[in-house]
């Protein structure tokens, strides 16, 4: 038996992804987001999260999935990675599960279209079901963004 | 006892003692003959040799001890300042301040001193010079005599005590004085001290104990104590006794007769007594001392240095608190600051009088509340000047120039957020000064000046704003030399050059990549000084002017804001954006015209106050997405400036003027062009900061 670990569940398209609940802050629904110029095309902006300005991703770009129109049912995820706290565009939220860390398995080099660097593994929660655990720190890689920036420049 | 909570105490103290003995030892190389600064000299080593030693950081403590004692020469007139002494007591200040560094650093406080420390006792040997071999002669006898006499000589009895003593010696009682000293390796002293005073107790009556009972009892003593008492016990019984106890190195019982009783009371003023007290005082008794200060966490003067004298400085009532509070604070008045505003928006829509009025009120109390907690953050420029004047002397000294600093203005406060970042700056113009601006001795008396030049640095406040100056009566600016450089270094064209005025001729100097020092030295002239200098005062929101008059000097002026966490800005909209421009950056506010657009080399230009200035669109720099002001036939402008070079921004409309709160755009999201920052609007949205520096090329 490994661990246990309380994983937040949150749906990109028709994929359920899981980040680890310790690096969550909050999850809030949609508020207006001010653009920021000159920056890749996934930051949305930045947000007024009671009194602190935190930069909001939209985690569909981040991964070059089509992004959609926000819904009824869209969130953002605030999560804090050592110094860099910043919020995911989500398509839902809806879930809080516990799951052993020995039923992670490493990733398949593209699941879904995203590629295995920003994963940490694939865990199966039985009936069929997968969850997608994240890889928050590359995720939040900021030399690929300069590329990135480099390459749309 | 848990140190690590004494730690950052130790650290503020230290430091703060430091940089006294850094102030007095200048104060003394001017006025060498004035004792009442070495006795402050003195007492401030003193006790932070007794804090690093409490503290256990050995060569902290060790290193201080060795300057204690060639300062103690000098305090009893042994010895004579010489420059000799001064540099070695300079360089043991600067390896005091690197330990002290490294334990700030987390570091273990550990340094090698040992070419100090030996340079230190072959002053206080006297062997250095055979001049002052005389004069120290009686010291370094005084030093040897300590081991005997030490002891007694440190027991001050005050008259009451005495005279019980004289009284039982005069009704056939026994007085004895007693000397214990607990073994080196002894875990618990307190407890075997205690021992010892339980069998005294049990055996007589102790009138007087060395250090005090309490003192004793809480560990502040170093190895041995000493007690007046008065007891039937024949004297070898209560040595042996006392010897008994385990973990007791010696004990020393002496019978005292009156006139040994008398010898011992009149000691400390007696001449003959006196090197050997002072030699005392400077060994055993501080520990001790600074023992118990360190405890109470306070930094009283030291009695025995004190009383003799120097006055004690008059006490502020001030406290220490930790910069996260202040900072969290300033967050909380922050989000205030954006209620209020939120506040005032609804009143106005609301429209009813008795709301108006509250909200009023409260709009005027919290403006009190920012100026209180702005203040609190606020601390005196002394804090980045006090270590110039070292600095100065230091950097004269090496180059063979004669130079005073004079410093006004040093109670002037700013953000501390400011004073973080001012410190570099600033020496680099002083370095400049010295280096490039003051003459050697011979060119000032050949150029009919004074063989001593002097700099003046200068803080001041105006309006929001501090300046400080930094004003030499140097060689002043070499205007040809400038411009020969500049166009060699290819920072301005040959063309260009023939049509500068003189202000900006001496602006080139801050040009990045310039230096007119015909050789490199190692005080500056490497070419990366005043850009840096520059660019620096300039990230600060501040700005930094030079003027000059050739043959009579140079002055530097650095103007800076009062506070970096609340600024004045303009609000301006760009189609359904929001934007802050910072008021500091503003020159004016106007319309203009299409048809005033003059196009200049494919550049767009308009004519300002009699000068052509460049037309920069906001909204192409910033890519907005519903706004251009093409479609316009009238646009609102921006004037803003950086230095001397202004530019027009062309923007949306004008919301008006506020009061704003800086935020960061977290670590994520840096470096983004053209914006510095971003704040909280009343409504709640978040509004970007325009950076107004990098709208001009």
């Amino acid at each position: 038996m490994g661990e246990e670990v309380k994983v937040i569940v949150f749906a990109l398209g028709n994929e359920e992804y899981g980040i680890e609940v310790d690096k969550v802050r909050t999850i809030e629904r949609l508020s207006p987001i001010t653009r920021v110029p000159k920056t890749a095309a996934f930051i949305k902006g930045v947000i007024n999260l009671r009194g602190v300005v935190v930069p909001i991703i939209d985690l569909r770009g981040r991964f070059n999935l089509t992004e959609t129109q926000p819904t009824e049912n869209s969130r953002i995820i605030v999560v804090a990675v050592g110094e860099i706290e910043v919020g995911f565009i989500v398509d839902s939220a809806n879930d809080v599960i516990d799951i052993d860390t020995d039923s992670i398995d490493l990733p398949p080099e593209i699941v879904g279209g995203i590629k295995a660097k920003y994963l940490r593994g694939i865990a199966k929660l039985g009936e069929g079901r997968l969850l997608i655990m994240l890889n928050l720190s590359e995720v939040l890689n900021k030399n690929e963004i300069v590329q990135l920036a480099q390459i749309e420049a | 006892m848990d140190m690590n909570a004494y730690l950052s105490m130790f650290i503020d103290e230290s430091n703060d003692h430091l940089q006294a003995l850094n102030e007095n030892l200048l104060k003394l190389e001017s006025e060498p003959g004035e004792l009442s600064i070495v006795q402050d000299i003195f007492r401030s080593a003193h006790t932070l040799k007794g804090m690093s030693a409490t503290m256990g950081f050995e060569d902290l403590a060790a290193l201080t001890h060795e300057m204690e004692n060639v300062l103690d020469l000098v305090r009893n007139s042994k010895l004579k300042m010489d420059s000799f002494i001064f540099d070695t007591l300079f360089k043991g200040l600067d390896a005091l301040e690197a330990m002290v560094q490294d334990i700030v650093g987390g570091g273990t406080g550990k340094a090698d001193v040992s070419a100090i420390v030996a340079s230190l006792q072959i002053i206080t040997k006297s062997d250095y010079k055979s001049g002052a071999a005389a004069p120290a002669q009686p010291a370094a006898s005084a030093e040897a005599a300590k081991p005997e006499a030490g002891m007694t000589g440190a027991m001050l009895l005050d008259e009451f005590q005495s005279s019980v003593l004289m009284q039982s010696i005069g009704s056939g009682q026994n007085v004895y004085l007693i000397q214990v000293a607990v073994r080196d390796n002894c875990v618990l002293k307190a407890v075997r001290a205690y021992m010892v005073f339980d069998l005294l107790e049990r055996s007589g009556e102790i009138v007087k104990s060395d250090p005090s009972v309490q003192d004793i009892e809480q560990e502040k003593f170093d190895n041995s104590f000493s007690v007046f008492m008065i007891s039937p016990i024949e004297g070898a019984d209560l040595q042996k006794q006392i010897s008994d106890i385990s973990e007791i190195e010696s004990a020393v019982v002496t019978l005292l007769d009156q006139e040994s009783l008398a010898m011992l009371i009149q000691a400390p003023a007696a001449p003959s007594m006196d090197s050997v007290n002072q030699a005392e005082e400077s060994s055993a008794a501080p520990v001790i001392e600074a023992q118990s200060q360190a405890a109470a966490t306070s930094a009283a003067p030291t009695p025995q240095a004190g009383a003799a004298t120097a006055p004690a400085p008059a006490v502020s009532r001030t406290i220490r608190v930790d910069i996260e509070r202040l900072d969290t604070l300033m967050n909380l008045f922050s989000e205030l600051l954006i209620d209020r505003v939120r506040l005032e928006q609804l009143s106005s829509e609301i429209k009813r009088n008795d709301l108006t009025e509250t909200v009023e009120h409260m709009a005027r109390v919290s403006s009190d509340l920012q100026n209180i907690v702005l203040k609190l953050r606020m601390v005196p420029v002394d804090s980045v000047f006090n270590r110039f004047p070292r600095m100065i002397r230091d950097l004269a000294k090496s180059l063979d120039k004669k130079i005073d600093l004079v410093i006004s203005g040093a109670e002037t406060e700013l953000d501390r957020t400011v004073i973080d970042e001012i410190g570099d700056p600033l020496v680099h113009l002083l370095r400049n000064s010295v280096d490039h601006g003051i003459e050697t001795v011979e060119e000032r008396i050949a150029a009919g000046k004074s063989e001593t030049g002097i700099i003046h640095l200068r803080a001041y406040h105006s309006g929001n704003h501090v300046f400080i100056e930094v004003e030499e009566d140097g060689r002043g600016i070499h205007k040809e030399k400038v411009l020969k450089t500049a166009v060699k270094n290819g920072v301005v064209t040959e063309e260009e050059a023939k049509k500068l005025t003189n202000d900006e001729i001496n602006m080139l100097i801050f040009a990045a990549g310039f230096s007119t020092a015909d050789k490199i030295s190692d005080i500056s002239g490497r070419g990366v000084g005043l850009d840096v200098v520059r660019s620096k005062i300039t990230s600060l929101g501040g700005n930094v002017t030079v003027d000059s008059a050739p043959g009579r000097g140079t002055k530097f002026s650095v103007q800076l804001p009062l506070t970096l966490s609340i600024i004045s800005a303009m609000l301006v909209k760009l189609g359904s954006e929001k934007y802050a421009i910072p008021l500091s950056s503003i020159v004016e506010t106007g319309i203009l015209r299409k048809d005033q657009v003059l196009h200049v080399h494919g550049n767009r230009m308009i004519e300002f106050r009699n000068t052509i200035i460049p037309v920069v669109s906001l909204s192409k720099v910033l890519d907005s997405p519903d706004y251009n002001e093409d479609t316009e036939d009238e646009t609102e402008i921006v004037v803003v400036r950086k230095g001397e070079k202004w530019a027009a921004v062309m923007v949306d409309e004008f919301i008006g003027q506020s009061e704003i709160v800086l935020k960061t755009l977290g670590k994520y999201l840096t470096n983004i062009e053209a914006i510095s920052g971003a704040t909280i609007l009343g409504d709640g949205y978040v509004a970007l900061i325009i950076d107004p520096n990098a709208l001009i090329k």
